[in-house]
């Protein structure tokens, strides 16, 4: 386990190193492998806790899926702020809700509270264990579970990958 | 005529990506609150830096995969530190503005335990 969380985290440095310098000549390699090693002796357990159970074909087709649903929801998000700030009498109803997750791993909450923040009308204020505290433009129920459905039903399913 | 295409597509990008820039300052002028100016001035600033910066990609293919790396890096940090603002500010007292219902009285009772 130990050693599969210390390779993701070489894998994970290397690539953004190729992707940074841009060219694959021996000595740029070299030198990213072993700067890459280096920083995941020490943080490799920090920046993962599964390590490579993320590679495996069906957490790699969720995440595929997770990117497309994200990025359609923040274009509506996007639009549904320009429509609320360019409108002459700003239509608001805010309020704070109080929402329960299934996730588990601090990693995935981390991607759930972003990804909440980025889609319409709601921000992540705090989490605290399981649950999340949200600012939400526009209330429509104060129920946890209804409002939980509303505003990451489709985000937990794609990042949970089967519970 | 692919340069042109891609000269197109960039410049369409970066009309885009200064429309959400413009709205977001425009939110954080018009909103009444903290909070409502934190929201529009997080998703809208965050696709408007995105969407300026892959135009820029488009525009110069040599820094196509940078400008997708520093994309990424917006994504990832741009919420996260709204979440942190708003967090604070709620957390030494800056009062909503008229909350339909009030979870923070909750949530800061349980923080004083």
């Amino acid at each position: 386990m130990n050693f599969s969380r210390k390779f993701f985290t070489i894998l994970m440095l290397f690539l953004i190193w190729l992707l940074l310098t841009g060219k694959a000549t021996l000595d740029e390699v070299l030198t990213g492998i072993f700067v890459a090693i280096v920083i995941s002796l020490f943080t490799g357990s920090l920046v993962s806790k599964r390590g490579m159970f993320h590679f495996l074909p069906e957490q790699l087709w969720g995440k595929v899926k997770f990117i497309f649903v994200f990025m359609i929801e923040l274009v509506k998000a996007n639009v549904d702020v320009a429509k609320r700030v360019l409108s002459p009498k700003i239509p608001l109803n805010p309020g704070i809700v109080r929402v329960k997750t299934k996730l588990v791993y601090p990693n995935d909450k981390l991607w759930l509270a972003n990804s909440i923040t980025l889609t319409p009308g709601t921000m992540t204020l705090d989490v605290k264990d399981d649950e999340l505290f949200i600012h939400w433009i526009d209330v429509k129920t104060t129920d946890p579970d209804e409002a939980g459905e509303i505003i990451k039903g489709a985000f937990e399913r794609h990042l949970g990958g089967g519970q | 005529m692919l340069h042109t295409v891609l000269n197109i597509f960039g410049y369409i990008l970066l009309s885009i990506g200064c429309f959400f820039l413009v709205v977001s300052s425009l939110g954080i002028i018009r909103m009444p609150d903290l909070y409502n100016r934190l929201q529009a001035g997080t998703k809208a600033s965050t696709l408007g830096a995105m969407c300026t910066i892959m135009g820029i990609g488009f525009l110069h293919p040599d820094w196509w995969i940078k400008c997708f790396l520093l994309t990424l890096f917006i994504l990832l940090t741009n919420p996260l530190s709204s979440s942190v603002l708003a967090r604070a500010s709620l957390r030494s007292g800056v009062k909503p503005y008229t909350l339909v219902c009030n979870e923070c009285k909750e949530y800061l009772e349980e923080e004083e335990k």
